[in-house]
Order: C-alpha cells, then sequence, then structure tokens
C-alpha cells in the first residue's frame, strides 16, 4: 500500500493544472493558448497515471476501503477529511481519468472561443469527479456531488448550442432539486448516528420508517442523475446542447454518481427500504429499457438518439443492481463502465461529423463510408459494443444484468431482454442514415477522413472496449470481493431487522 | 493445431482489413467514375448490380447514357482497374489461410471423428461472476470436427470462387476481409464448448453477415436487408439469451458437460417463468430453440433469408445457404442431452421444422429470381434438417446438414457463374437457352440440383431419405405430421428445382441478343470450386453414411450426440420402414421432375395459365404468404408510431409540460401576479390593510 496519500494526489493534481494555466498563461495570443492546451493535457495524463496507480495498489481481494486518509476538519460535528476506494468506486476513479485526456484531445480545435475557461472548467470538473468517488465522508461527498453541477452548468451555458441557457438551467434545476432532498437525508442521518462518516454511518440500523423517507430522498437525487424514467428530459436537452467533450462526460462519468450512489448508500445502509422499493426500480426501469429504446427510434437528432439511449442503458445498470446477487450488482457495475466508454466514444463520434459539418441532424448526412471508411469502421465498432455484440464491452454488463435479475424476476428479465432488439434497431438505423447509403450531397463529399489526432483519441478507446469484452476479468475480479461483502451487509441487515421485527411480533 | 484452424482466418481478417483501411489509394480513379453514374437500373430488383457494374447495366438496357469507359472496353468484361498488389496480397492470404485451416480440419476430422479422440483445450477465462465461469475454449469432438469440414470447405472454396467472382470490385480486399471474419465467428460458434461462446461466435456470424449483405452499401435494398437480418436474428436471439439464464438457474453453469451431467436429474424439476411454472427443460430448451429458429429462418423468424439475397453470390453460397444459416441445427444437436430429456421441446421443434420445410417449398415454386429461389430450398431444407432433430435423429440432421452445404453452395455458386456470364441477370424469366454457352455451369447445377432432389447415388439421396424415413418410423403423431409434410415438400423441390434448371438453360433465350451473344463461361478460378463442390455432391453421401447414419453411427458420433433409448429414430428406421415409404420420396421426385417438364418444356405456356387460373394462391404464394406485410404492420410501423408519439407527448407534453417547463411556466406566472399588486397606488395598501385587520378581528372574535 502507498504511504503517500495517493487519493488525494489524483483529486488535486487537476487544481494544479487550473493554477498553472491562471499564472503563466495571459493574453490570448495563439503561443498561450497552445499552451493552455498543453498543460491540460498534461495535467490530465498525469492524473490518469496516478489513477492507474491507485488501481495498481489496490488489492482485489480486499473488500473493504484502501489507501485510506483521515484527517480532522470540523472536529466539533464529527466531520473528517475522508477518503477511501473500495472494489465498487476505485474503477470509476480510473474512469475519470481515462475520459478526461480524451476529452482535452477532442476539444483542441473544435473549442476556440474562451479557452483558458473552458480548460479550467474541465479540471475543476475532473477533481469534483475523482472527489466525488473517493469522498468516504457525507459532507465531503455532498461537496464534491453538487460541485459537479458548477463546471458542466457553465460547460453547457457557455459553449453549448443554440438552445443552451435553457439546457443549462434544466439540468441545474433537475439535478439540484434532488439533491436538496439528500441533504435532508444527510443531516438526518447525521442527527440519528451523530457522525458524517460514511462506514459507521453503513453500520449504522435505522428504523424502517425513517429508512423509507432516507431511501425516497437518495433517490429523488440519483434518479435524476442517472436519469431514471420520467426524470430523465434533462439528459437529452443537455446532450444536444452540450459540447463533444461535455457530452462525453455526461454520459461517460456524470451518469455513474446516480448509479453509484444508490450502490453506496440506499443499499448498504437501507436495506429494508431498499427490498421495500426494488420493484418500484424495476418497473421505472423496465420502462426506460423500453420507452426510451422507442423514442430514440424516432429521434433526428445524432445526439438525442445517444441520449435517449443512454437512459436505456442505464436502465439496465439500475435493474442489474436492484437485483442483489453477484451477477447483477457486478453486471451493473460492469455495464457503467462500459457504459462510460462506449457512449463516450458515440458522442466522440458524432463530435468528429459536427466538427466538421456543424449539424447534428441525421438527414443531412448519408453515405460516409465511401469518403471516410476509418470514421465508418469506428463508428460501427462502437454502434457493435453500444448494441452488446459479445467479444465487445457492451456484451458483459448487459449479459451479466440479465442473468442476474433472471434469477431474481422473470419478467423483468425479459422485458429488460427486448432493449436486446430495440437497441439494435435504433443503433443500426441510426448507423444505416449516417454511413450508409448513396453519397451525393456536395457538402457531404467535401468531409474528409479521421485526422491523425482523432484517431489518437479512438485508439485507446477502441481498445478498451475490446479488452473490457474479451479478457472482462481484469475488470470483474476488482468488484467481485466488495459486490459479495456489500450483498452479505444487506442480507445481514436485512435478515437482523426481519428477525428484530418478528421478535416483538411474538412478543405482542 | 485446433488453435491455428480457428484463428488463421481472424489473422486473415485482420490483414486484409488492414489493406482494405489502410491500403492507400487503390483502383479509385476508375471506381470513383464508375460510381457517379445514377443506378438507373435497381427497379426489376436486380440485386447485382453495384457501382463497378454499371457499364454492364448500361449496355443491357441501352441505355443511352453511354460513357466514355464503354467505348474503350470493347470487352464486356469491364475491370476496375487491374487488382493492385493490396488486392493480391489480400486475397492471397484470406483464400490461403482459410485453405490450410480447411486442410488441418480433415486431420482433425479424421482424427477426432474416424479414430474417436474428441478434445477441449482451454484457452482463458472470460466472464466470472459468483458462480458464474465462462471460459474461452476449443472443443473439438465428433459434431465439433463434422462442422470443421463442412465450414472450412465451403469456406476455402467461396473464398477461392470469389477472387474470380468480385473481380470487377474496387473493394476487394474488403470483401475478403468479411468472408475470413465470418469464417472465424462460424469457428468460435462450433468449437464452442459453453453456451455464452456459442452465443459469442452466434452473434458474430451475424455481424459478418450484416456486413456482407450490405457490402454493395450504396444500395438501399442491401441496407434495409442487412439491417433486417441483424433485427430479426436478433428477436431469435432474445429467447436464445433467456434460453441461457434458464439453463444456468436449473443448472447453475452454462459450460456443456456440466449441463449434459445434470440434464438427466431435472426432469419434471419446474421453473418459474413470467407468471408460470413450466417444466424447466422443456421452457429452456424451447428458448433455446427460438435463437435457433431465427439463426436457420424458421417459420416465422425467417422473413430475413430471403432478402439476404441482396449480398453477393459468393456470400450467399457460403452464409446464407451452407454454414450459418445451419447454426441452429448444430445447436440442437449439440444440446441433444438437454433436448432429450425435453419431449415437449422436441414436438415443438418437429412441427416447426416440417411446417417450414413445406411453406418455403410452396414459396420456392413462384419465384423467379433464382437467389430467392434457392434460398426458398435452403429454407425448406434446414426445415428438413430441425425435423430430423425433432424425432431425435441427430444423425440424420447432421448428415444432411453435411451433404446439403456442398450441394446448395454448389447451386449458389453455379447460379453465380450463371448470373457471371448474364452481366449480373438474376431473373429467370430473361435466361433461358444458355446451356451450350456455360456447359460447365449447366452440369454442375444438373448436379446439384440431382443431389437436392435426392435422386439415387447422388448426396442428398442417402439424407434425405434417412430423414423421411426416421420421421415415419419414429411413430409419434408430429413424426408422422413431419413426414406428410417432408413428402409434400420433396415433390415441390424436384418441381422448383427443374423449373429452375429448365428456365434457366433451355428453351429459347429471353434475354437481349447482346447478353446472350456475350455470355461466357466463368474463368478457371471459379470453376475449380464449383468442381471441388461437385465432388462433395457426388460423394459425400455415399462415402459417410455409414459413419453419419449407418451402423458405424453410435461410435463415430461418440458422445457427442445422446439419444435416449426408445426414442432412437435412426435405428427404427433401419428395421422397421415399410416399402413404400422409403420409396416414396424418390417416386414424387420423379413426379415432380416430370411435372417441371411438361411445364417449362413441353407446354411452356401451361404454368402462366394455371397461375391465372388460381390467381388467389399463386398471388398469396408468390407475396411469401405475407408475412412481410403482416410483420410490417405488427411491429415495425407501431414500433416508429409509438417512439414518436412517446417522445411528442410522453417526453414533450406530459413529462416536461408538467414537470420543468411547467413549474418555470407557473412561476413566471405566480411572479407575473405578484408583481403587479406592487401598483404604487397608496389607496391600493390601505385597501389590502383594511381586509387585513377584518380577517384579523374576525379570527379573533371566532377562535379568540
Amino acid at each position: 500500500m502507498a504511504s503517500w496519500p495517493i487519493l488525494s494526489f489524483a483529486t488535486f493534481l487537476p487544481l494544479v493544472g487550473v493554477a498553472l494555466i491562471l499564472l503563466f498563461c495571459r493574453g490570448n495570443t495563439p503561443d498561450v493558448l497552445r499552451n493552455v492546451r498543453y498543460i491540460s493535457l498534461w495535467t490530465t495524463l498525469v492524473t490518469f497515471v496516478l489513477t492507474l496507480l491507485v488501481w495498481a495498489n489496490f488489492d482485489p481481494r480486499n473488500p473493504g476501503y484502501q489507501m485510506v486518509e483521515k484527517a480532522g476538519w470540523i472536529p466539533e460535528f464529527g466531520i473528517n477529511y475522508h477518503m477511501g476506494v473500495d472494489g465498487i468506486s476505485v474503477l470509476f476513479v480510473v474512469l475519470a481519468g481515462f475520459l478526461m485526456p480524451l476529452c482535452i484531445l477532442a476539444s483542441w480545435e473544435s473549442v476556440q472561443v474562451r479557452l483558458k475557461e473552458y480548460m479550467i472548467a474541465f479540471l475543476a470538473l475532473e477533481t469534483l469527479m475523482i472527489g466525488m468517488f473517493c469522498a468516504l465522508d457525507f459532507v465531503l461527498f455532498y461537496m464534491f456531488f453538487e460541485g459537479v453541477l458548477i463546471p458542466m452548468f457553465l460547460i453547457i451555458g457557455i459553449w453549448g448550442g443554440p438552445r443552451r441557457v435553457y439546457a443549462a438551467f434544466k439540468f441545474f434545476l433537475y439535478t439540484l432539486l434532488g439533491s436538496v432532498l439528500m441533504l435532508l437525508a444527510i443531516l438526518a442521518m447525521y442527527y440519528v448516528a451523530g457522525t458524517t462518516d460514511i462506514p459507521t454511518i453503513t453500520a449504522t440500523q435505522f428504523p424502517r420508517n425513517m429508512q423509507l423517507w432516507l431511501w425516497l430522498a437518495f433517490f429523488a437525487s440519483f434518479a435524476v442523475k442517472v436519469p431514471m424514467w420520467p426524470v430523465h428530459t434533462w439528459l437529452p436537452d443537455a446532450h444536444v446542447e452540450a459540447p463533444t467533450a461535455g457530452s462525453v462526460i455526461l454520459a461517460g462519468v456524470l451518469l455513474k454518481m446516480g448509479g453509484y450512489g444508490f450502490l453506496r448508500f440506499n443499499i448498504p445502509i437501507l436495506p429494508e427500504a431498499t427490498e421495500y422499493f426494488a420493484p418500484l426500480i424495476y418497473t421505472l426501469s423496465v420502462v426506460a429499457v423500453i420507452y426510451t429504446s422507442l423514442v430514440a427510434l424516432a429521434q433526428e437528432d445524432m445526439k438525442k438518439l445517444i441520449a435517449y439511449s443512454s437512459v436505456a442503458h442505464m436502465g439496465f445498470v439500475t435493474i442489474g443492481m436492484f437485483a442483489l446477487n453477484q451477477q447483477g450488482i457486478e453486471g451493473s457495475v460492469f455495464q457503467m463502465l462500459s457504459h462510460g466508454v462506449v457512449s463516450g466514444a458515440l458522442f466522440l463520434c458524432v463530435g468528429v461529423v459536427y466538427d466538421r459539418l456543424h449539424t447534428r441532424e441525421i438527414a443531412r448526412y448519408g453515405g460516409l463510408v465511401k469518403n471516410m471508411p476509418k470514421y465508418a469502421v469506428v463508428f460501427l465498432f462502437m454502434t457493435m459494443a453500444s448494441v452488446g455484440l459479445p467479444g465487445t464491452a457492451g456484451f458483459v454488463g448487459e449479459f451479466l444484468v440479465l442473468m442476474g435479475v433472471f434469477r431474481d424476476n422473470t419478467w423483468v428479465a425479459a422485458l429488460a431482454a427486448t432493449g436486446m432488439v430495440l437497441g439494435a434497431a435504433y443503433a443500426l438505423w441510426l448507423y444505416r442514415r449516417v454511413v450508409y447509403g448513396k453519397l451525393t450531397k456536395p457538402d457531404v463529399k467535401a468531409m474528409f477522413d479521421m485526422t491523425p489526432r482523432e484517431i489518437a483519441v479512438f485508439v485507446p478507446l477502441i481498445a478498451v472496449v475490446l479488452w473490457m469484452g474479451i479478457y472482462p476479468s481484469s475488470f470483474l475480479n476488482v468488484t467481485s470481493a466488495s459486490v459479495e461483502q456489500l450483498i452479505q451487509t444487506y442480507q445481514t441487515k436485512l435478515a437482523a431487522s426481519h428477525a428484530a421485527s418478528g421478535v416483538s411480533v411474538a412478543a405482542r | 493445431m485446433e488453435v491455428l484452424v480457428v484463428f488463421l482466418p481472424l489473422l486473415a481478417f485482420l490483414v486484409a482489413g488492414s489493406i482494405a483501411l489502410f491500403g492507400g489509394p487503390k483502383a479509385e480513379p476508375a471506381a470513383a467514375g464508375h460510381g457517379s453514374h445514377g443506378h438507373g437500373h435497381d427497379d426489376h430488383g436486380h440485386a447485382q448490380i453495384a457501382h463497378a457494374h454499371d457499364d454492364h447495366a448500361h449496355h443491357i438496357s441501352h441505355d443511352e447514357l453511354n460513357h466514355a469507359h464503354d467505348d474503350a472496353h470493347d470487352d464486356h468484361h469491364v475491370v476496375a482497374g487491374p487488382p493492385t498488389v493490396g488486392d493480391r496480397v489480400a486475397q492471397f492470404v484470406t483464400a490461403g489461410s482459410v485453405i490450410v485451416s480447411a486442410i488441418l480440419s480433415w486431420t482433425l476430422f479424421f482424427d477426432v471423428a474416424v479414430h474417436g479422440h474428441p478434445r477441449t483445450i482451454e484457452l482463458m477465462t472470460w466472464i466470472q461472476s459468483g458462480t458464474l465461469d465462462v471460459k474461452w475454449a476449443l472443443r473439438v469432438d465428433q459434431l465439433t470436427a463434422v462442422m470443421l469440414i463442412v465450414v472450412n470447405t465451403v469456406s476455402a472454396c467461396v473464398h477461392v470462387y470469389s477472387i474470380g467472382y468480385m473481380a470487377e470490385d474496387p473493394q476487394k480486399p474488403r470483401f475478403m476481409g468479411y468472408l475470413s471474419l465470418f469464417t472465424f465467428a462460424m469457428l468460435m460458434l462450433v468449437t464452442a464448448d459453453n453456451l455464452v461462446q456459442l452465443f459469442f461466435g452466434w452473434e458474430g456470424v451475424g455481424l459478418a453477415s450484416y456486413l456482407l449483405i450490405n457490402f454493395w452499401y450504396e444500395k438501399p435494398s442491401a441496407n434495409a436487408a442487412a439491417m433486417k437480418a441483424f433485427l430479426v436474428n436478433r428477436v431469435g436471439d432474445f429467447g436464445f439469451a433467456l434460453g441461457i439464464f434458464a439453463i444456468f438457474v436449473l443448472t447453475g453453469s452454462v459450460q456443456f458437460d456440466t449441463i449434459f451431467a445434470k440434464a438427466p436429474t431435472l426432469t419434471g424439476q419446474t421453473l418459474h417463468f413470467l407468471s408460470w411454472d413450466f417444466n424447466g427443460l422443456t421452457i429452456a430448451c424451447l428458448l433455446l430453440f427460438m435463437g435457433a429458429m431465427g439463426k436457420s429462418a424458421q417459420l416465422g423468424l425467417h422473413t430475413w433469408l430471403p432478402d439476404a439475397m441482396e449480398g453477393p453470390t459468393p456470400v450467399s453460397a457460403l452464409i446464407h445457404a451452407a454454414t450459418m444459416v445451419t447454426a441452429g441445427v448444430f445447436m440442437v444437436c449439440r444440446l441433444s442431452p438437454v433436448f432429450e430429456y425435453a419431449p415437449t421441446a422436441l414436438e415443438v421443434v418437429t412441427v416447426v421444422g416440417g411446417l417450414t420445410a413445406f411453406v418455403a417449398a410452396t414459396i420456392g415454386f413462384t419465384q423467379f429470381d433464382i437467389k430467392r429461389v434457392i434460398a426458398y430450398s435452403t429454407m425448406s431444407q434446414l426445415g428438413y434438417m430441425f425435423f430430423a432433430a425433432g424425432v431425435s435423429a441427430y444423425g440424420a440432421a447432421m448428415f444432411h446438414l453435411f451433404t446439403h452445404a456442398f450441394f446448395k453452395a454448389l447451386l449458389f455458386l453455379g447460379a453465380g457463374s450463371v448470373i457471371h456470364a448474364l452481366h449480373h441477370e438474376q431473373d429467370m424469366r430473361k435466361m433461358g437457352g444458355v446451356w451450350r454457352k456455360i456447359p460447365f455451369t449447366y452440369a454442375v447445377m444438373w448436379i446439384g440440383n440431382l443431389a437436392l432432389a435426392g435422386l439415387p447415388f447422388f448426396a442428398g439421396y442417402y439424407s434425405k431419405d434417412m430423414i423421411l424415413e426416421a420421421a415415419f418410423a419414429s411413430g409419434s403423431g408430429v413424426g408422422r405430421f413431419a413426414f406428410a409434410l417432408g413428402i409434400a415438400a420433396a415433390l415441390l423441390t424436384a418441381f422448383y428445382s427443374w423449373r429452375l434448371l429448365f428456365m434457366t438453360f433451355h428453351g429459347t433465350p429471353r434475354m437481349d441478343k447482346e447478353v446472350y451473344d456475350h455470355a461466357h463461361e466463368s474463368p478457371v478460378v471459379m470453376l475449380v470450386p464449383l468442381a471441388v463442390l461437385t465432388l462433395g455432391a457426388l460423394f459425400a453421401g455415399v462415402g459417410f453414411h455409414e459413419y453419419f447414419i449407418g451402423h458405424d453411427r453410435a461410435e463415430f458420433w461418440g458422445k457427442a450426440i445422446m439419444t435416449l433409448h426408445g426414442h432412437d429414430a435412426i435405428e427404427a428406421a433401419h428395421h422397421h420402414t415399410p416399402g413404400w415409404v422409403a420409396i416414396a420420396p424418390l417416386v414424387v421426385g420423379l413426379i415432380g421432375i416430370a411435372m417441371a417438364y411438361i411445364g417449362y418444356v413441353m407446354m411452356p405456356r401451361l404454368p402462366g395459365r394455371i397461375a391465372s387460373t388460381f390467381s388467389g394462391i399463386h398471388k398469396f404464394l408468390y407475396n411469401k404468404w405475407y408475412f412481410d406485410e403482416l410483420y410490417d404492420a405488427l411491429f415495425t410501423r407501431p414500433a416508429k408510431a409509438l417512439g414518436y408519439g412517446l417522445w411528442k407527448s410522453g417526453d414533450g407534453a406530459v413529462i416536461d409540460g408538467v414537470g420543468p417547463d411547467g413549474i418555470a411556466a407557473a412561476t413566471r406566472d405566480i411572479a407575473a401576479r405578484t408583481s403587479r399588486l406592487q401598483s404604487g397606488y397608496v389607496y391600493h395598501y390601505a385597501f389590502a390593510m383594511v381586509i387585513g385587520v377584518v380577517l384579523f378581528v374576525a379570527w379573533l372574535s371566532v377562535f379568540g
């Protein structure tokens, strides 16, 4: 185990980049802007290396928190600066670290206005994201969790498309509304447990009635983030208006904060409420899978289509985790990781053609395979990964989730599995309209194939998708012990409370 | 060696794919020249007109759009630039490695099947989660060995053939690469040691099929067909996936040997699926069979196969006749130790197979597109294989799979040779009388059809007769039902096969004189594969029937196929078949040929008159029993309408209208009203104060 505070380094290193930009990059000359780009790129690359070190230092057999750092912060209230990762969170840290340099590369030329502020927003975002996945204190967690909203709000609102202000406010208000309820829940827990320490609270048993309310409060916050049907409508707007890299981070990491929250708080802390509300989650998720897949089928905007597909894929995630067995939860963690990579890559694919033609309208394209064969291959590959073709990342998560839920509830499994068919329908329909057909439109004809920089962005993504698809054990090994422990915590607490209520019934 | 057999094609795909992507400028100027001219000819469904062939097309119809190329090339073979080094390397690498694979497969076959040394090679872990443990492994037992030689032999033939057939196409490396990718996926499918790897190969061949159907990606019809193939197969895979889960819940494993060991203990065990308690094995087998129905184009999920003929003809031969579409049959045979304990599921398999054999044949004899006729014939023959498996005659099913692969690939490649000779004409109404021009093709088509119709000593004779006899001898009601449909289908098979022969090769030429004059035999590189497959069509039956279905069969199959005592329909067929049953297929076959001779040689007007007399039935059959229209009305259009409706009214009006947008509007409204209260007039404020005081006093007097 590392003797130095590696998690804090990984979390706050991007802020060093921010400081460098603020201190040394003044003015707007091309040289300065180039420096801004390179500082951002190098900062994120070094951060990525640090997150890889976190992964390397992680002991997959130990289900508990590792690389823990703890320091007094507001001791009067029992609030600490407490960081640590377990098998559920560690890979999300790596995911955030992995996607960030690609986002910087993808924004290399497409962002021209207020470049400095743009890069600062992204670096700050990285700090907040990594911090959120490492935080082991509720106050700390809440700060990171809410803090993420600010740079994202700015990224959409300043560098977004024509309706960016509407989208930014919709995004902000939706998520804030949920978060306020979560804050209340955190306060309530604090009054019961006397601390905001997450591991301590996880060990606390809350009364059943209170659990139900707390669960709903957390649910309000996380369901918006995932997003679950019917609070998903902010996502298509946010994606459509956000710049490419913003969409990548939004789909790649921000959505996972909701799923992560469910796993970290709702299930282990509130098991009785989880058991009670699981059918609700199932219902909403199945509706999400079918409903949003159908809606995706009708879309005319590339980004909107992929945004709706994200809602459907995240439906699998929530289904899997509430199956509450090994395959289901591991599958849903894996699905989040793979969706982070694949949907991020799909948004980058849209970005490639958007940079050339400046439209996301599907009908404006067609026949791209002729003049952009390399792009066609990359796009097809990611489409197939999104469809869940075995051998790609998308398959493993989907398969495990469905297998897990089949053991729990076959109706949910069968209905969710229709997503296999519908998902293929909208993805291939999109691909066909953009890439196949005859190349007739003069402006589309003039488009050139991917540049070396763009290829450099996609090569790592393709490699990871294949790796995750062919040898997912590298990832599943990391999560399995912690997931096992999570299930055990859930079941022992549940059994204990059932026994307690059984006793009290008998005593009466 | 096993590793080499499976992964050589993958390597070849990577090489050819890289050449296609990074090979630099190839014959691009010529191709671009062709591509820029409009396609005026797709309206007849001449599916084969790719951009490289536009020149022919213009030629055929005396289109006035003649361009410089036509003058430059007096020969009808307009080549899209000479093959480049990259093209040659791609062809050499792909064809070469598949040929090596094929040779190794044969040695494996003799070692594993004939000498009885099955083996499994574990490569590495794939998915491990809780008790689920899936490995990448290569299982080579007798069943796999048979599939290996089928897949690799036909694939090698098709690779070589494609060098000639696609000579005019500017994208040779891409084509060859896709073929190799397909071969790899198919090999992964047949060497799977567990259901999940089977699924991997299953979807992998689906992807390759999608890419190859869509090879000429500029044609909207090809785009649509490719998507349809993928989606219909996904519907089947939906069942397949659920079947895997059911098996896992029942047996706790997805690995074949573990499942097979557990299966006998599970009879009578129920599985709660959806809201009902089913017999566990039955429902699992039925769900798995749904996957087989999709991949093998069985009735209900068959609509993609005829449309898949949009792909180049070598693709049709390899994927949509000889190998991929037989994967479903292979799956049922592979899972024989499970299906044997699910008699209800087997009955369903039998009925579906019988119906498919019959329905496909009825559609086949009304079609005019030469490839579609063969496609329906394929579907029909797959039906035979399924009902053979359904009556527990797995050996017979596999034997027919084996012989069918040779003669059906032969028929497709032969048809390709005809199409090639006639400038990519596929409509049989525009053929005729060309047998003197292409005698070799003519001869191999005869042999292929004789094998298909099951005339004595040709390959199909042994396998098809055994299937029909086994169905009859099984003694069950569904077996007899399938037998009856199978005999009817055999009559139709012989009829449409000779209809095809007569319409294509005999009678007066119905194409343009120029086309007729230019009709030519295919190059040697295409004829050699035809010759190899002809050997298969001639000798696959007589040479191997002792192994597959004869007295050596138990030894030959070893543990790869399991038949419960008393289920063995082949055994029954050997001993208890009435004479008329054995002879019936041959008799109806000869009748079918005679009918075709009467209708298409002696009295060529007769079919037209019959068709107009029974126009209702003819229309029904010609339109393929209206399956496409039905599905379009039931699924495709409602899904799109529903999606649009949910988007606009669900997301737009209800969720956003009531939610964020509604609240925002309400807030704005209230704010506006509130701000109007601040009017600035003193008497407004005074009035409000008075009302307040009155209310306060009233409240005090009531509650105080």
